[in-house]
């Protein structure tokens, strides 16, 4: 049998792996620069969604404001507001939703809900100008965009400019000079932080992958005053077919400053989820502390008592355990929720300010508190 | 012809493959928070990120979590991440990416870590120096170096100082290499905790409260310490007075312990020179030692398969502090032995493997503090080397690539 030729096979070979490159870089190449599907998605509502999902560099391009001012949202674009809110230093808060025309979440009561692609979350922050009377004038300072991307969440944020006519994207964040009179009639200065986008995912993230934080069921259900009359969040998300699978007795976690919604001890659990919770979970950027504040964390081992702190370093004071019952003055917890030193405070950001009426209730809460059988 | 044709499809294929990692240089100025935080944020897998040599001023804590970035400075003395300013934000840099280098630059300062790094696969730090530059005091940030939850640890050539926990710490971590690293004036000098898999070598640790340790502690998501090498380290004089605040565990380090272990399996201690620490030279501790209960049922709190030979040990216990003073000297007298065993071992289990041979003229106790806990004149402490003879085999080293 005749051979073949070496250089011949070589030469095969080559051209044979060459062209799979070339083959591959093209189909990589056409699917990088395909068209945006989300054009597509954003076609029946005013609401645009940017090419790529690479975020807009002015805000007024997602068309979320029919009056950015006064935060109006556009049509399809549904405000919200949860149970109990995380503290961002005495800010007012904007929250709104919107999804792809025929899209809806998936109810989940203890988690966020799973958001279809195109989703957008938005969070507008500002300031009254007077606690005592909203209707004297605010200014808004930034909103933070949650884009669902197949690949999962964008994050994003906008700073406004002094016309309140429209915000830049600012991936680097910045620091603006607030000031406000507050409700006990005393004027409040404040370098407020407007996070870079690494900060939002120091919160905002599950594992790997980044995740909404406020709309879960459980902080969701309860009434909003929408413009043509107050009606249950949930419900009205599922009739504006942006909810499905919303179950007859979803939970409801309390407001943190309302009696009327839960006990003193649930309330302080409400807190303690909201503002610390995101972080100190399994899979949180605390796991590693293996202190557990979600709302449903039953063990009290778990949720800080009895519990020495693994890397507290200075923040534990000279307090030994995360909660001691009845004696609020050895417990941690209430120690970091005190201070306004980084490296001690806690939540870490975003809060600069105590916010001394959660401090009141946490430490009555903890004053009421037995060991545990 | 056909010469032409290849080499036609060998520039395609070049010119296909992505556009080469880039360099993006910052020198120091008025703006640094802005623009360093924006070039960690915009930087890509591959990119380094160069900042030039002098002071940078930082108000709130930078942060990078994009995979595969160097961050290189100038040189430990020559750039420096200055966080004296700090008003928000924990750490001085905080990195939850994959695949990180940091090499050739200064932290000084930090309210809370210098540098923490957490979940990230493949993480080094290269020549790294991280300071207090007040020397040691209760407010300065806990940690120096703080990889935890991480995998491929290298920290490599580093100095850490006066941190009020642990100045070069791995916490929760996987296949970890310390070496030619200096720690003084911290409270631990350097700590292996809650981690599987380590190797501490060619260190010095000086002038700490406690120069080297190696813990366990219980009610973590990542337990079960074990497979640490500690060798060819000094382990001298580390006399600094314990300033911790009083809630964390390492404040009861007593001042003057050279290198402790407690509650991990498998840790081979040798060829290190450990001298002059005026508590214990070396202590072999359970997690009982620390006077704190024990509420997690998964937790092993015994240290066993613990093989101490070939060092030279001496000099050590001349000046207790801590509980070595109120209960230790009760058990052994004014001069403690060079190495001490707590003696506590689990139920059931006849040889916790404790072997401690061929340490010079280093002198032992057993001090049987499950006994001395509850009532001193019942310990039966010994100071008997022969039920210690023995070896293990030698743990198998650490190996990171590209290291």
């Amino acid at each position: 049998m005749r051979s073949r030729n070496q250089q011949g096979v070589t030469n095969s070979l080559l051209a044979m792996m060459s062209a799979a490159v070339l083959l591959s870089v093209a189909v990589a190449t056409y699917f990088l620069a395909a068209p945006s599907m989300p054009m597509a998605l954003a076609a029946e509502a005013g609401v645009q969604l940017p090419d790529n999902w690479k975020p807009f560099k002015q805000i007024s391009e997602y068309g979320l404001f029919a009056d950015p001012a006064a935060q109006v949202p556009a049509e399809g674009v549904l405000p919200y507001d949860l149970t109990t809110p995380l503290f961002s230093d005495y800010s007012t808060k904007y929250r709104f939703v919107w999804m792809p025309e025929g899209e809806a979440a998936t109810y989940k009561g203890e988690e966020s809900f799973v958001f279809p692609v195109g989703t957008l979350l938005a969070k507008t922050f500002g300031y009254v100008d007077d606690l005592r009377d909203p209707s004297l004038g605010q200014t808004i300072i930034e909103t933070r965009i949650l884009m669902k991307s197949p690949e999962g969440w964008v994050v994003s944020v906008y700073i406004w400019n002094e016309d309140q006519t429209d915000a830049k994207l600012k991936v680097a964040g910045g620091r603006r000079d607030v000031t406000w009179t507050h409700t006990d009639g005393s004027t409040k200065n404040l370098s407020y932080i407007i996070p870079n986008v690494n900060q939002c995912k120091g919160c905002h993230i599950v594992g790997e992958a980044i995740k909404p934080v406020g709309p879960k069921g459980m902080l969701l259900n309860k009434s909003y005053p929408y413009h043509d009359g107050a009606a249950n969040q949930l419900q009205r998300w599922a009739s504006e077919g942006y909810l499905t699978d919303v179950p007859d007795d979803a939970p409801a976690v309390p407001v943190w400053d309302d009696p009327e919604t839960g006990t003193e001890a649930e309330r302080a659990r409400a807190y303690l989820e909201v503002n610390c919770a995101h972080c100190h979970r399994p899979e949180g950027p605390a796991n590693t502390t293996g202190l557990d504040l979600r709302y449903g964390q039953e063990d009290p081992y778990a949720w800080g008592v009895g519990r020495t702190p693994v890397a507290a370093g200075r923040g534990a004071g000279d307090r030994l355990f995360d909660i001691v019952p009845g004696k609020p003055d050895e417990s941690i917890l209430l120690f970091r929720l005190e201070s306004t030193e980084p490296g001690i405070m806690m939540p870490e950001l975003p809060r600069l300010m105590v916010h001394e009426e959660a401090v009141e209730l946490i430490r009555a809460w903890i004053e009421g508190l037995e060991e545990p059988a | 012809m056909q010469k032409r044709w290849v080499a036609l499809c060998l520039a395609a294929v070049l010119v296909a493959l992505p556009a080469s990692a880039k360099t993006i240089t910052i020198e120091p100025g008025d703006n640094a928070q802005e623009e360093v935080q924006e070039a960690l944020i915009l930087a890509e897998p591959g990119d380094v990120v160069a900042l030039g040599a002098g002071h940078f001023d930082f108000t709130v804590s930078l942060s990078l979590d994009v995979d595969g970035v160097t961050i290189r400075g100038k040189g430990m003395d020559k750039t420096i991440l200055s966080f004296k300013n700090q008003d928000a934000g924990a750490e001085g840099l905080i990195i939850t990416s994959d695949a990180v280098v940091c090499e050739d630059f200064a932290v000084e300062d930090s309210k809370g870590d210098a540098i923490k790094a957490k979940g990230s696969d493949g993480i080094s730090f290269l020549r790294i120096r991280t300071e207090w530059t007040g020397g040691p005091k209760e407010t300065n940030g806990a940690y120096g170096l703080y990889p935890v939850e991480c995998t491929d640890v290298l920290i490599d050539g580093c100095v850490a100082i006066a941190a009020s926990d642990a100045g070069i710490y791995v916490g929760q971590s996987e296949n970890i290499i310390v070496r030619n690293s200096r720690a003084e004036y911290n409270v631990a000098g350097i700590e292996i905790e809650n981690s599987w898999g380590a190797d501490v070598y060619d260190n010095v640790a000086t002038h700490n409260t406690g120069g080297i340790l190696v813990f366990d502690l219980p009610g973590l998501p990542k337990q079960g310490g074990k497979d640490v090498r500690v060798f060819r380290n000094e382990i001298i004089n580390n006399d600094t007075k314990n300033f911790a605040p009083e809630g964390n565990i390492v404040g009861g380090v007593p001042t003057g312990t050279g290198l402790q272990i407690m509650a991990n399996r498998n840790v081979e201690v040798f060829d290190n020179k450990i001298h002059d620490n005026s508590s214990i030279n070396i202590s072999i501790l359970s997690y009982f030692s620390s006077g704190r209960p024990v509420k997690d049922e998964s937790y092993n709190p015994h240290s066993t398969k613990i093989h101490i030979h070939d060092n030279d040990v001496k000099n050590g216990g001349n000046d207790p502090k801590g509980i070595v003073k109120t209960l230790v000297v009760g058990l052994v007298g004014e001069k403690i032995p060079d190495i001490i065993w707590d003696g506590i071992v689990q139920e059931g289990v006849d040889n916790p493997e404790i072997y401690i041979v061929n340490n010079g003229d280093a002198d032992f106790a057993n001090i049987d503090l499950g006994r001395a806990m509850s009532d001193p004149k019942a310990a039966r402490v010994t100071r008997d080397l022969a039920p210690h003879k023995g070896s293990l085999p030698p743990l198998k080293p650490i190996v990171i690539e590209g290291s």
